[in-house]
């Protein structure tokens, strides 16, 4: 299984962590799993949104401390 | 210690002649040295292309010689770097020179990447670059009536383009008197209309007042040329008449061919600003992969710190500043009103209403960047 690769998109307003994660998902390859940090509040509605509309996989989603941690699947 | 600056454009242009004042009397002394290598012998001011692709500003007007905005004191040479040899401390260039260095600035900003997207590069008119932005404005002249569309690549350079071109779109046709035959129709690749909250709150009413129908959650996913359809990897489709991108951004090629970072951009520290795991290595700029817009505004704070820290280090050991993510950019509301977006990495822009006099600003400031590459704003 592949590593999940982190990015750290807390504290950015722009690009922002939604277009941080689509640049990264353009660079990963299918069936790897992107880990994206973020202190934004409407990240936790905004990447599934995306992620669903899409037909990527969410993996997870969970804040710890001020942090979201959210977890997509690459799945095309 | 030997300075070597890559790459001519906004970010290199103000770290070297900031170091060259800072280090007049290191440099005099034989203590240090500032060597530029850049790609090209002109410097242009990118944001003019906006212009240009509106008929406002001829390409030549945007355009210096590059060693008229130097310091006398930097050694400045047309020959770009092909390999970087990072454990080495040096690179070699496309004449075979090879350059030896004690700190090194990488900043060689970005490209366009069209043709990661079938059809994009022959279905679309962008105002990218010089000759793309003179297609631009040819097709608009053309233009009579119909459908346009403006969609967004991710990532790109000058986040506010987007909505800037939009508004320039529509007041160009309403101009002409035509503005009721043309439909605008402006796709974005996130769940509102600009990645800054802020700023998507400020246009939303105002492309509501124009009559600019928007879609969000649009990410290109290929061009019909033939049939002039646009598509989206979310499964919608739009079916245009003139077709205006901004195109999906990687770093310079000779990044990715160095394996310095993935598609050009450089895992850079968000504060110091040095690549990651080299702390004689600054990165400024475009081919950062900092989570900061990919602006000249940035480009320049970035490189006032590196300097600062540059000359430090050499002065007393020790650097004495951090990048706090600050980025001040213009937007321009139309042909003649304009606001600011002024932000870091802690605190978001707070917008205020477009007007005339910031608009007037922006024109002046178009003027004011070659005193401010010269380090003297
Ligand atoms: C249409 C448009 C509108 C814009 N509007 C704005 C705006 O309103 N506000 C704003 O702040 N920014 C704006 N920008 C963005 C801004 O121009 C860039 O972000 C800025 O120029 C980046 O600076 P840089 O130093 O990273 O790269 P650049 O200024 O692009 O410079 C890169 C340099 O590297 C050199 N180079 C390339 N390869 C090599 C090599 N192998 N070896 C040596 N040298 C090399 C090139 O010749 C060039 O001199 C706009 C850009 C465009 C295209």
């Amino acid at each position: 299984m592949s590593e999940t690769k982190v990015i750290d998109a807390c504290n950015t307003y722009c690009p922002g962590p939604l277009m941080e994660l689509i640049t990264y998902m353009k660079q990963a390859e299918v069936g790897d799993t992107l880990e994206l940090l973020s202190t934004d509040q409407g990240t936790a509605s905004d990447v599934p949104e995306w992620v669903n509309k899409i037909g990527h996989e969410m993996v997870s989603s969970e804040k710890i401390g001020k942090i979201w941690h959210i977890k997509v699947r690459k799945a095309k | 210690m030997r300075i070597l600056i890559v790459g001519g454009g906004t970010g290199g242009t103000i770290i070297a002649n900031n170091l060259a004042r800072r280090l007049a009397t290191e440099i005099r002394k034989h203590k240090a040295s500032i060597t530029m290598l850049s790609a090209s012998d002109r410097h242009m001011y990118q944001p003019g292309l906006l212009y240009v692709a509106f008929g406002q500003m001829m390409p030549d007007e945007l355009y210096r010689d590059q060693a008229s905005l130097l310091e006398t004191t930097i050694d400045f040479h047309v020959d770009p770097v092909e390999e970087f040899n990072l454990d080495d401390n040096r690179v070699k260039t496309k004449n075979g020179t090879v350059y030896n260095y004690d700190v090194l600035v990488i900043a060689t900003g970005s490209r366009i990447m069209p043709r990661k997207i079938p059809g994009l590069e022959e279905g679309s008119e962008t105002f990218y670059t010089e000759e793309s932005a003179v297609s631009m404005f040819k097709s608009l002249r053309n233009f009579e009536g119909g459908k346009v569309a403006i969609v967004v690549g991710v990532p790109h350079k000058c986040p506010i383009a987007p909505v800037e071109i939009t508004f320039a779109l529509h007041d160009y046709f309403k101009e002409r008197g035509i503005r009721d035959k043309v439909e605008i129709k402006y796709h974005y690749p996130i769940n509102r209309i600009h990645s800054i909250e802020n700023v998507a709150i400020w246009a939303k009413p105002q492309f509501d007042e124009m009559g600019i129908e928007y879609e969000t959650l649009f990410n290109v996913e290929e061009v019909d040329v033939e049939n002039k359809i646009v598509k989206s990897m979310e499964g919608s489709e739009y079916n245009y008449d003139l077709l205006i991108s901004i195109p999906e951004h990687h770093g310079e090629e000779v990044i990715e061919k160095n394996k310095l970072g993935v598609d050009g951009w450089i895992p850079t520290d968000r504060h110091q600003l040095t690549m990651e795991g080299h702390d004689n290595v600054y990165v400024v700029g475009d081919t950062t992969n900092l989570p900061v817009s990919k602006t000249g505004s940035a480009a320049h704070f970035e490189a006032e710190i590196i300097a600062e820290n540059i000359a430090s280090i050499i002065k007393i050991g020790i650097p004495v500043s951090e990048y706090d993510g600050k980025v001040y950019c213009f937007i321009e509301a139309g042909r003649d009103k304009a606001t600011y977006a002024n932000f870091n990495y802690l605190n978001p822009p707070d917008l205020k209403p477009a007007n005339k006099s910031m608009h007037w600003f922006k024109m002046s400031y178009n003027q004011m960047y070659w005193t401010s590459v010269r380090g003297l704003l």
